[in-house]
């Protein structure tokens, strides 16, 4: 089964300031890491490549420092990476970010499966995924919790709100994998010694190499999203206290309708 | 010997401690008479939550007067019934007085109650880029109760342990009189030093109710590296090498898989490599990320040299948290998967920290129990645990007696010591005193009559 899975650099912590002018995260002097959902999707991949076969293949949109986390995917266990990264594609919205992703996968090759994560920790729209899928016109499914191969098809169970569905899907396919389904393998040292900085098993893809060159297709000139503001959020300090009453019962009732029981 | 209380004592009590923070004979909750190994079992008579040091005084002075015992307790997650009332009497429970005073960034400093806990002062103090080096697992223990028994924990390799970042206390003396040991300055060369006899002694000779800790500036970068190793021999005979290469490390520590699976049980989350049978954990800090990844980067090498598989990078707060929250939770893992165990906390010299673990595999076949073990390697710091496995109680007690016997005779041939940061409370105490002998022993007695003279401040422990 040959996968891809896409993957994006983000603040490494999730105390990030935002600009009051601009309303845009300042990034500077901030350490940056691996989405922590996109873990959840790589472990996925690489667990479904060890028990059916294939190679795990890894793209992200990024400025060149982005590079690392592709490294970081191959330290993990992903053969190759490509990075998409032109000027001309900063400022995007999910849909141009899913458009020009797009071009990235194009240039993976054959592919059986994407997987994405659940979102992503800065910009949390959860979109990307599913947008991607469009683009690509390939089937998908999003909070995934497991998958198994059969035959030609995916079968796997989804966590939504209200309930569990278990169903199969026709590859190639799309899925966005839910958080906290695995713990994510820790990057090799080993594999960092003998692949050094990935040279080798890295593509980057700027704007003179994708097929279409509408520029209003990509960046900021192919986002409609318009944000009005950007703010930081308040943080919640909200709990909830059980009094009175059959208490065994209402914990046992919270539990149940979160889903832990 | 000691008075037993009386209607009168808990009514003069009473005058000036509130009745919702006082508790006599039945109303005292059963999680009082013990402590998290649960090894001794006695309530006190009388359970008052303090909330200043001169409610302390007071209560001391009173204790003294009429030769009634006092023990203090912070949350009670000691393991060697320091904390239990063991000759019942007054219990003083310092958990309310949790407040953090000052925090002095010209002396670098913070000043606390003794009832503050471990991971609320780490996190306050984070908060304000400073770093409180002392890391025991247990961070729900209370600062008080860290300096009573000295606790050290896992950075101490680099860092040392919490005598070293006590800068002065207050203390209430047996008969309630005030005092205070040590201050802010930096250096001392003014007597005995009071203060460090302080820290350590178990709620024996006063008790803490306010102490100014030292705290260093926060080091911006920390890595941890896990390596795994296919057998514990192999992993644990690394360590020296680590040790001899002058790697400026932060913590060392081993573990074991059945500990690790115990720890994914326990806590319901998956380890994030379980593949092998025994893992080292380095943890590398400082300021300077290149001169750290350079740090590991030979570590590495070295341990890869000496049969470690791979190294593996925990260098983002959720890495660190999949594997630092299982090593915390290991004695609590261990303990859920027996019916009854307890533990040796024997310390010995670095270079003796292999031969120690490969012993306590022997001791498990002489004896034939289960001694699962995990600690802290760089330090020579063991945590080994004896567990009963549903055996009838007989077996149990002439097998615990017999591999603690083994188990403390060779720590004593390595010129190890009895505990390195539980203390010695009720339960080591015949260890110590094998241990140090009569003339060091008598020192120790000495001492604590010049303190209390009455013995009313936690009779039974230590000595």
């Amino acid at each position: 089964m040959n996968i891809i899975v896409c993957i994006k650099q983000v603040p490494g912590t999730s105390n990030v300031n935002v600009d009051p002018v601009t309303g845009t995260l300042i990034r500077d002097g901030v350490a940056s890491k691996m989405n922590p959902y996109d873990l959840n999707a790589v472990e996925m991949a690489l667990k479904l490549v060890e028990e059916n076969g294939g190679e795990v293949k890894v793209v992200s949109m990024g400025p060149p420092a982005a590079l690392e986390v592709i490294r970081e995917a191959i330290y993990m266990g992903a053969s190759k990476g490509v990075l998409v990264s032109d000027r001309k594609f900063g400022g995007a919205d999910v849909l141009a970010t899913s458009y020009t992703l797009c071009s990235g996968i194009k240039a993976l090759g054959d592919y059986d499966l994407i997987l994405c994560g659940k979102q992503t920790t800065d910009g949390d729209t959860a979109q990307v995924g599913s947008e991607l899928a469009e683009h690509l016109d390939i089937p998908h499914a999003c909070y995934v919790k497991s998958i198994k191969q059969e035959g030609k098809k995916l079968e796997y169970v989804q966590n939504l709100d209200s309930k569990i569905v278990t169903a199969r899907i026709n590859m190639p396919c799309l899925m966005c994998v839910d958080s906290e389904i695995n713990t994510p393998r820790l990057p090799s040292f080993l594999k960092k010694k003998e692949n050094g900085d990935c040279q080798n098993k890295i593509q980057i893809l700027t704007f003179n190499d994708v097929e279409d060159k509408d520029e209003t297709h990509y960046g900021l000139k192919g986002s409609p999203t318009q944000v009005e503001r950007i703010f930081e959020p308040d943080k919640r300090k909200d709990k909830e206290m059980i009094t009175d009453g059959d208490l065994a019962k209402k914990t046992y009732d919270i539990l149940k309708s979160k889903k832990f029981i | 010997m000691y008075k037993k209380i009386d209607e009168k004592d808990v009514a003069y009590l009473k005058s000036f401690i509130p009745e919702e923070r006082i508790m006599v004979g039945e109303e005292i909750p059963n999680d009082y008479s013990h402590d998290e190994l649960g090894g001794i079992e006695r309530l006190p008579d009388v359970l008052i939550n303090v909330l200043s040091t001169e409610e302390v005084s007071k209560i001391l002075k009173y204790a003294n007067e009429n030769m009634i015992p006092v023990v203090a307790r912070g949350s009670g997650t000691d393991l060697v019934g320091a904390a239990v009332a063991v000759e019942g009497g007054i219990m003083v429970c310092t958990k309310l007085m949790n407040h953090i005073k000052e925090l002095d960034e010209s002396n670098l400093t913070i000043t606390v109650e003794p009832g503050v806990l471990l991971m609320e002062l780490q996190a306050y103090v984070e908060e304000h880029n400073f770093f409180y080096p002392p890391d025991p697992g247990e961070k729900s223990a209370t600062i008080g109760g860290n300096i009573s028994t000295n606790a050290g924990g896992m950075r101490a390799v680099k860092y040392g342990v919490t005598r070293d970042y006590v800068r002065e206390l207050t203390v209430v003396l047996p008969d309630g009189t005030i005092e205070h040991f040590g201050s802010k300055c930096v250096k001392s060369s003014s007597g005995y030093d009071l203060k460090n006899l302080i820290v350590g002694s178990e709620g024996t000779l006063c008790i803490v109710t306010e102490a100014v800790l030292k705290l260093l500036p926060l080091p911006s970068e920390s890595v941890s590296m896990l390596l795994p190793f296919k057998s514990m021999e192999k992993a644990i005979e690394v360590v020296p090498e680590i040790i001899k290469s002058k790697a400026s490390l932060t913590a060392i520590e081993y573990m074991s898989l059945d500990t690790i699976i115990s720890a994914e049980d326990f806590l319901g989350k998956k380890f994030p490599d379980t593949n092998y049978e025994a893992y080292i954990l380095l943890t590398f800090d400082g300021n300077n990320r290149k001169q750290i990844e350079e740090e590991y980067t030979k570590v590495a090498e070295l341990c890869i040299e000496h049969g470690a598989v791979d190294g593996y990078f925990v260098d983002t707060d959720e890495r660190k948290k999949s594997v630092w929250s299982a090593r915390g939770a290991f004695l609590e893992a261990i303990s859920a998967s027996t019916d009854e165990m307890d533990e040796c906390d024997v310390v010995v010299p670095k270079n003796r920290v292999a031969d120690f673990i490969k012993y306590t595999h022997e001791v498990a076949k002489i004896v034939g129990i289960r001694i699962p073990s995990f600690g802290h390697a760089g330090d020579g710091n063991l945590h080994v645990y004896l567990c009963r496995d549903g055996m009838p109680e007989e077996e149990w007690k002439a097998k615990l007696e017999k591999g603690f016997d083994l188990l403390y005779a060779r720590a004593r041939e390595y010129h190890g010591q009895v505990s390195g940061e539980h203390g010695i409370g009720y339960a080591k105490k015949s260890y110590l005193a094998k241990q140090l002998g009569d003339n060091q022993m008598n020192l120790m007695r000495g001492i604590k009559k010049a303190f209390d003279p009455n013995n009313i401040l936690n009779p039974g422990k230590v000595i």
